[in-house]
């Protein structure tokens, strides 16, 4: 049992139908801080952050623990897990408008009524940079727009730790440098740990401290 | 300057070729449009004079509102017009209802089954399984038997009015049965363009409970896609015919039924009051349509404030209940319902409180002769209507597979739907009234045409996807090794198309077989299918003949959809 806060992992690794695929992982991401993983397509790191989350199916074993503020995630429900997952796709709701889709992610914990409800959805559109467009229909926004909805929707869930599967994969160079400040802003203003799967080097340089290649059985750490 | 040279270019390919084919293509469409819209829209006209008195072979010369005025007095009209309705809108809602809980739910193992049992009970035809539910719940009905005389303590059988009740609860039971497998099968078809599994994980990595996540981040996009044939289930519930005499009210029954008794009355005056009655039922699916149209926007305002009031576990419970409670009774009644068919046609005798009756097959025995007569009409038209209407799509798709640009778009998607989405009863008749004065009711080509009518539409939406997903380059490649496009057609593209021209084919059997009014209306009398036979027994003939012929008429398609299968796996070529 880890008494530390932010995400661990120790010893995780993914099997599918027996066979590991990539070594044992084991590393501390503290508040405010990211660690990435890149590593070439279909070495699993998605699939790594579907099983933090809980949301792995089909034929893949899980071995080693990873905690979340010293509480071990293993056995969990993934509603329970307090993981933020944000996606490449943004996956905003289409039957939803822009407002709607943030209050969906808003927790009823910290804002039941309807007013207050109303007064941290404005507030999270201000943060977004996104005021007056609370009534739009999702579609009609910008990819950029949109992966910042996506973002904080996650955010007012209350999420203890971020784990970001690509999520600026579908954005222009100038845009992607853009929510990469943005990013970084929020999750040091928020003190959230926040693990990073991506391709692209870049991102992985310009935002973590710690970046770990996968590669298939055999992983390398080349930097702290 | 590129974009002028790709045209050019492309102009160069494509435009001989389908210069070629043009003639082709424009001869099948319009054959095609005739086939399926000229009925229907002499048909409407046919009804439409004569709702205004005019129909001069039985001396209506002149136009008049008296039918109209007649029909207004008409007792129990009104009763008549809100159970049709009120059958439809309640059994299209509550279908809908148990198909968006079912897929809530996830993959439980009801889900499971009803997906391995979804041909079979799309495929059984309406009137076969409103049959078996009447021999499965009327008082003297197997229900009441396996629970009489213990525990009920029944010795003889109870007094109520079910099926055939006043308020056309049967009629809505039987209704959701038959259109929850439809609904789901489509619903099944749409779920992967609506990101299900990933919108899933979104939602639940949020803190959403499964079954909440999917109601308020799937459902209503998955329901938005649902619409035209959510469309079709209320007006097919709102004016079909055949399951409302088998299963609904008598005194009155619904708007359908009465106006089948005014045209099939002899006296022929109560016709200006059929149409007009007709044109009234028209109006009547307008009216559910756009009463459902309403219904649904109030309701998903409803539902997006509910979406987004960020509970995480609405509904868990409600759907559990639903799910497991709604589609075991709704999975049991099916199978309960072909069984009753299969013990009723077997019982040689069957006195009231045993559970089983003494086995005999002297039914099967007694009415053999006749009951091969009625058999062979049936797969004649089935599988003359679907021969025909697998030749008619096969050549529109080949010839219009040449062009560039979208095929086969919006307007081939209206006239197809026509012949479906325009309730029976109100052409029909017009249909069948014309062609008794061409001199063509009661031969084989109208009441083939007829079954085409039906039969076109859903084998060319079944051949269409299939069709046009054909990988190009194999034609690409026998044309190029010099084989002429007839040759092309028949040893390429047909034999690729084994398995979906098989079970196309299968599909136009089972909307022939299960098809009542053209039969009846443009068969002029002289033609007795499965469908019109039970439907004649359902009201006071002999049970067990009319069980017989309801387990035919159920039998047919399932034969046909196996045959398909064992057809489809079998290989040309030794492995």
């Amino acid at each position: 049992m880890s008494q530390e806060s932010g995400l661990e992992l120790r010893g995780f690794r993914l099997l599918l139908r027996g066979e590991a695929l990539f070594q044992p992982l084991t590393l501390r991401i503290a508040p405010g801080e990211v660690a990435a993983i890149t590593g070439p397509s279909g070495c699993g790191k998605s699939s790594l952050l579907l099983a933090l989350a809980g949301l792995l199916e089909g034929p893949f074993r899980i071995e080693g623990e990873a905690f979340l503020d010293g509480r071990p995630l293993n056995g969990l429900l993934p509603e329970r897990r307090h993981l933020g997952l944000i996606f490449q796709d943004p996956l905003l709701l289409p039957h939803l408008s822009v407002a709607q889709n943030l209050a969906f992610g808003l927790s009823r914990r910290n804002a039941a009524g309807r007013r207050q409800r109303a007064q941290l959805i404005a507030e999270a559109l201000q943060q977004i940079r996104l005021d007056g467009f609370g009534e739009r229909d999702p579609a009609s926004l910008s990819g950029g727009q949109r992966a910042r909805v996506a973002l904080m929707r996650s955010l007012l869930s209350q999420p203890k730790a971020l784990l970001l599967d690509e999520p600026f994969a579908s954005l222009d160079p100038e845009l992607r440098q853009d929510m990469r400040r943005f990013l970084a802003d929020l999750l040091l203003a928020r003190r959230l740990p926040a693990l990073l799967v991506t391709h692209d080097r870049q991102d992985a340089e310009a935002l973590a401290r710690q970046r770990f290649l996968l590669k298939n059985e055999h992983q390398s750490k080349f930097s702290t | 300057m590129e974009a002028a040279l790709r045209a050019l270019e492309q102009a160069m390919r494509g435009r001989p070729t389908a210069d070629r084919r043009r003639p082709w293509r424009l001869v099948l469409a319009a054959l095609i449009s005739t086939l399926l819209l000229l009925p229907v829209c002499l048909g409407l006209a046919g009804v439409l004079l004569p709702s205004f008195g005019y129909m001069p072979a039985i001396g209506g010369e002149s136009l008049s509102l008296q039918p109209w005025r007649q029909l207004w007095d008409e007792p129990g009209i009104w009763t008549a017009s809100l159970l049709g309705l009120f059958s439809g809108l309640a059994s299209a809602f509550l279908s809908f209802v148990l198909v968006m809980l079912l897929l809530a739910g996830g993959r439980t193992w009801i889900r499971r089954l009803l997906e391995r049992l979804l041909a079979p009970l799309v495929a059984v035809p309406h009137i076969a399984l409103a049959v078996g539910l009447v021999f499965l719940l009327m008082p003297s009905g197997w229900l009441v038997r396996l629970v009489s005389p213990w525990p009920s303590g029944w010795q003889r059988p109870p007094v109520y009015a079910f099926p055939n009740d006043s308020d056309a609860l049967a009629l809505i039971l039987g209704l959701i049965i038959k259109e929850t497998p439809f609904l789901l099968l489509v619903a099944l078809a749409a779920l992967p363009q609506v990101k299900e599994l990933q919108r899933l994980r979104m939602a639940r990595s949020l803190g959403y409970h499964p079954a909440t996540a999917w109601l308020k981040a799937v459902l209503p996009d998955l329901a938005r896609r649902l619409r035209l044939p959510l469309f079709a289930v209320v007006a097919y519930g709102v004016s079909n015919v055949e399951m409302a005499i088998v299963l609904g009210p008598g005194a009155p029954p619904t708007l359908a039924v009465m106006i089948l008794q005014w045209f099939q009355d002899p006296d022929l005056t109560r016709r200006f009051l059929g149409s007009a009655a007709a044109v009234l039922q028209l109006g009547l699916v307008g009216l559910a349509l756009l009463l459902w149209q309403a219904g649904a926007r109030a309701g998903w305002a409803t539902w997006h404030c509910l979406a987004s009031d960020g509970r995480r576990r609405t509904g868990k419970f409600a759907v559990q209940c639903g799910l497991y409670g709604g589609h075991s009774i709704l999975v049991l009644l099916s199978l309960l319902s072909l069984a009753s068919l299969l013990v009723w046609s077997l019982s040689a005798a069957w006195r009231f409180p045993a559970a089983w009756p003494q086995w005999g097959i002297a039914t099967w025995m007694r009415h053999g002769d006749g009951l091969w007569q009625i058999t062979a009409t049936t797969i004649l038209l089935a599988a003359g209507s679907s021969v025909l209407a697998l030749l008619l799509s096969l050549a529109a798709l080949e010839s219009e597979s040449g062009r560039k640009g979208r095929p086969g778009g919006r307007g081939a998607l209206v006239i197809l739907s026509a012949p479906l989405v325009v309730p029976q009863i109100a052409f029909l008749f017009g249909t069948a009234v014309l062609a008794a004065q061409a001199g063509l009711i009661g031969g084989w080509p109208v009441l083939l045409w007829g079954h085409l009518l039906f039969v076109l539409p859903y084998v060319y939406l079944a051949l269409a996807g299939p069709f046009r997903g054909l990988d190009p380059r194999y034609a690409a490649m026998a044309a190029s090794l010099g084989k002429g496009r007839l040759a092309v057609f028949f040893r390429v593209t047909l034999p690729l198309l084994r398995r979906p021209v098989l079970t196309a084919a299968a599909i136009g059997v089972a909307v022939s077989v299960a098809l009542y009014l053209p039969t009846v209306l443009l068969g002029g009398g002289r033609f007795t299918t499965l469908a019109s036979e039970a439907v004649t027994l359902s009201s006071g003939g002999d049970r067990r003949l009319l069980a017989v012929t309801a387990l035919l008429q159920a039998a047919l398609p399932l034969l046909a959809l196996w045959l398909a299968a064992v057809a489809g796996r079998t290989r040309m070529a030794k492995p």
